[in-house]
């Protein structure tokens, strides 16, 4: 009785074989997902979507799987109270996101206002200026 | 006689580990994304990558972590000959896909296509590359514990190797899941 109960815990923290099946097939779609409709959009000469919603729409995917293989794979979320790996997952989860998308925004701010090709006939252009 | 530590104690130290691994991951991809578009008249995403091949080496590495996940099953249920299976196809299926991306690695290069020619291309490199440094670690790693499953049996040391490998293995899955979204889709999309 205590055995079972035992090895019942077990699985849940480390995953029974059902979990890693259905992890596994959910990436695979997640996958295909993402993957078919970028071909698609490459074979028609990339005039099939809006570029403003096919990157959020594959990202989102990534996300999605992100998630499912933290849960199906790694069993996080599950492990005993209290969740440090979660809880330093989530910290770092935090860092990655400050550094990739602080980055981003500085360079690209950067290269708007201080690229010195063309500067200011690119400022010009975008602010709608006229000499 | 050395004190062993609670295999929690070690698995979440090799978590931590992991998470300072996720951060340098981040730096990587940070300088990829702001390195993108600086093709410095060199190809662009679109022009080099080869979307099915990619995708073939995604679906093995995904299913390498399957299997790489079967295996630690019959790990804790100490069922050696299926350990042995399991781990074996999970590291044939890792080195078909280091093959894979060496492969590409020297098609680009033989292109003419290599990390000197643009801050993108250096970028792509250093990032794709450091993710298949990782993986050559761990097929090291994993070479050793099937080596020692082989000669020693399933003792609990080498069980408890094998669930830190495992978990060193579904992360660098996830670290793909990313470079095959934001390096080969999005240089796909653009």
């Amino acid at each position: 009785m205590s055995e079972s109960l035992h090895n019942q815990t077990n699985n849940q923290m480390h995953g029974s074989v059902k979990s890693y099946v259905v992890g596994f097939v959910l990436s695979l779609v997640l996958t295909f997902a993402a993957y078919i409709p970028v071909v698609l959009h490459q074979d028609a000469n990339h005039s099939l979507f809006s570029h403003d919603l096919l990157i959020p729409f594959v990202l989102i995917l990534a996300f999605i799987q992100l998630v499912v293989q933290l849960w199906f794979f790694l069993h996080l979320g599950r492990e005993p109270q209290p969740r440090w790996n979660g809880f330093f997952f989530l910290s770092t989860a935090a860092i990655v996101l400050m550094v990739v998308l602080a980055s981003i925004w500085i360079m690209d701010n950067l290269s708007y206002n201080m690229t010195p090709h063309q500067v200011d006939q690119n400022i010009m252009e975008k602010e709608n200026i006229h000499k | 006689m050395v004190h062993e530590q609670s295999n929690d104690k070690v698995a979440f130290g090799f978590w931590l580990y992991l998470m300072t691994d996720l951060i340098m991951f981040a730096v990587l991809f940070a300088s990829f994304a702001v390195l993108r578009n600086n093709t410095f008249g060199g190809p662009k995403g679109s022009d080099i990558f080869d979307l099915p091949f990619v995708l073939i080496e995604t679906l093995i590495l995904l299913t390498s972590s399957f299997t790489c996940g079967l295996g630690m099953i019959a790990a804790r249920q100490n069922k050696r000959s299926q350990v042995l299976a399991f781990f074996g196809v999970t590291f044939l299926l890792g080195l078909s896909f280091l093959g894979m991306e060496l492969y590409e690695f020297n098609h680009l290069i033989a292109e003419g296509f290599d990390w000197q020619k643009s801050a993108f291309l250096s970028s792509f490199f250093t990032l794709v590359g450091t993710h298949g440094l990782h993986i050559t670690g761990g097929l090291i790693w994993l070479g050793i514990l099937l080596t020692y499953t082989i000669k020693k049996g399933l003792t609990d040391n080498v069980v408890r190797k094998f669930m830190l490998m495992s978990v060193f293995w579904h992360f660098l899955d996830i670290v793909w899941i990313f470079i095959f979204t934001i390096v080969y889709l999005f240089g796909g999309i653009a």
